[in-house]
C-alpha cells in the first residue's frame, strides 16, 4: 500500500540560503513524483538478532561516560496515530563536551574514551522506546561567524516502507541556540517545534536521571494504492 | 503531523558500519545465496564538480527472484571515500512487478545522505542494455533526455558504475517519492 504524500509546510527546503553546505548540494531540478511501487512500499527486515540494541550510551565497555546521564523516550507512530511497531532507530550524537568520535571533528574538546556516542533500539509493540543517554554538549561548526549547533540528538528511522525513512534530530527545551541555528530554523514553523523534546517527569527517573520525550511520526498509508503520479 | 527531517550532518552522518556495504559478507544475512555477484560502484559529486567525501548511500533492492525480503536482505549502506567513491558487493537483482500488470526493470534504489542535504534524496540505478528498461513504468515518467543519469553502466564484467551529481550539468534525477 502506497505512503501519503509529504504534506507541504513539514521540511525545511533543499535550498537553504543560511546553511552553507546546501548551495552546491541541493538539486537545481524538481524531484520527479512517482507512483509508489513495491519497492517504495516495502523496507528492509531489520531484526534485534542481526541488530543488535544497545540501549545505553552513558557506558562504554563497563565504565561511565562523563556527562549528566539522560534517559530519552518516546512513541513512533504513524499520521493516522497508528503505533509503529518494530521500527529501528539509529541515535548518533556528541559527548558532553560537544565533541563526535570521529576523525573529521576536529573541535578543541575532549573526547571521552568511554563514550562511544552510538545506539541502536526498536520500537516495541505499540511503538515505544527508550534509550539511556549522556546530555549532549553544543559545538562549532563554522557554518557562520561564531555558529554554534544546539544541542541535538540524531536520529534515524527504518520504518515499514523504504518510502518512511527519516533522518531527523532532537533538541532540548529552553536552549537558546534554538533562535540562532539555520538547520531548526529551516524548518516551517509549527513543524520545528515538534523538533524539541519534553522534560517527562514520569520518564525521569528517581536518583538516576532526567528523563525527557520525543515522539516521532512516519508517514501514513493511503486507503487505496496509487496507481498514478499525483 | 509527520517529524520533520534533518540533516544526517554537519559532521557525523549516519552511523559507519563498513561492512553493511558487502551484502554478501561472511556471516551476514545473505551468506551463501545464489545468483549474479556483482558490484555498484559511483562517484558523488555537488554543483562545482568537487566530490562528496562525507556521504552516506543506502541502498535497497530486490534478490535476484524479483522479491523484497524472501531469502535476499537487500539493505546496504557505504560512507564516501575521499574520492567521493561509493562501493558495493551484491547480487544482481530480479525484475519487479509494478503497477497494474507491469514489470519493473532490474532496478536498486539509492538513498544519499550528507551534510548540507536537509532531506536525503532518493534515486535508482538501472542496468544499462536491460531489454525491461524500455518499458519500465518509472523510468517511462523521466524525461527521456536525463533518463541516462539513473543508467548504470558496466565497466568490466559484474563492475556497474553510477555517478550521482547533486546539482548542474547532467544532474542526477532524483525521485520524488
Ligand atoms: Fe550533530
Amino acid at each position: 500500500m502506497s505512503f501519503r504524500p509529504i504534506p507541504p509546510g513539514v521540511f525545511p527546503p533543499m535550498d537553504l540560503p543560511s546553511y552553507g553546505s546546501t548551495h552546491k548540494r541541493h538539486p537545481d531540478q524538481a524531484p520527479v513524483r512517482i507512483p509508489h511501487t513495491l519497492t517504495e512500499t516495502s523496507a528492509p527486515r531489520f531484526t534485534s538478532s542481526a541488530y543488535p540494541e544497545h540501549l545505553d550510551m552513558s557506558r562504554h565497555n563497563g565504565r561511565e561516560a562523563m556527562g549528566e546521564r539522560i534517559i530519552i523516550a518516546g512513541r513512533v507512530t504513524d499520521e493516522d496515530g497508528r503505533p509503529q511497531p518494530g521500527v529501528m532507530l539509529e541515535v548518533w550524537q556528541a559527548n558532553a563536551a560537544g565533541r563526535y568520535q570521529l576523525d573529521r571533528d576536529q573541535h578543541d574538546a575532549p573526547l571521552d574514551p568511554n563514550f562511544s556516542g552510538q545506539a541502536r533500539v526498536f520500537t516495541d509493540a505499540d511503538g515505544n522506546w527508550s534509550i539511556t543517554t549522556i546530555r549532549p554538549g553544543a559545538y562549532p561548526w563554522r557554518n557562520h561567524h561564531n555558529a554554534w549547533r544546539p544541542v541535538h540528538v540524531h536520529f534515524g528511522l527504518h520504518g515499514a516502507g523504504f518510502a518512511q525513512r527519516l533522518v531527523t534530530q532532537m533538541y532540548f527545551p529552553g536552549d537558546p541556540l534554538l533562535a540562532l541555528d539555520p538547520i531548526y530554523q529551516g524548518v516551517p514553523e509549527g513543524a520545528r517545534e515538534r523538533l524539541v523534546a519534553k522534560f517527562d517527569l514520569d520518564v525521569t527517573r528517581p536518583e538516576y536521571a532526567l528523563g525527557y520525550r520525543f515522539d516521532m511520526v512516519l508517514r501514513g498509508r493511503l486507503a487505496t494504492p496509487m496507481e498514478n503520479p499525483a | 503531523m509527520i517529524t520533520a527531517s534533518q540533516t544526517s550532518g554537519p559532521f557525523w552522518h549516519l552511523i559507519d558500519f563498513p561492512e553493511w556495504a558487502d551484502l554478501l559478507r561472511a556471516g551476514g544475512p545473505n551468506d551463501g545465496v545464489a545468483g549474479s555477484r556483482i558490484t555498484l560502484t559511483g562517484t558523488v559529486t555537488d554543483g562545482d564538480g568537487a566530490v562528496c567525501p562525507d556521504a552516506m548511500i543506502e541502498i535497497w533492492q530486490a534478490g535476484p527472484d524479483g522479491a523484497y525480503e524472501a531469502g535476499f536482505h537487500g539493505f546496504g549502506r557505504c560512507a564516501t571515500d575521499a574520492q567521493g567513491r561509493f562501493r558495493f558487493a551484491t547480487l544482481k537483482p530480479g525484475p519487479v512487478p509494478g503497477p497494474g500488470n507491469s514489470l519493473q526493470a532490474p532496478h536498486i534504489t539509492l538513498a544519499i545522505f550528507a551534510r548540507g542535504l536537509m532531506h536525503h534524496l532518493t534515486t535508482r540505478a538501472y542496468f544499462a542494455g536491460e531489454a525491461l528498461n524500455e518499458t519500465d513504468p518509472i523510468l517511462a515518467l523521466v524525461p527521456e533526455g536525463r533518463r541516462g543519469t539513473l543508467i548504470a553502466r558496466e565497466a568490466s564484467p559484474g563492475h556497474w558504475n553510477l555517478d550521482i551529481r547533486l546539482q548542474g550539468d547532467h544532474e542526477t534525477v532524483f525521485l520524488d517519492i
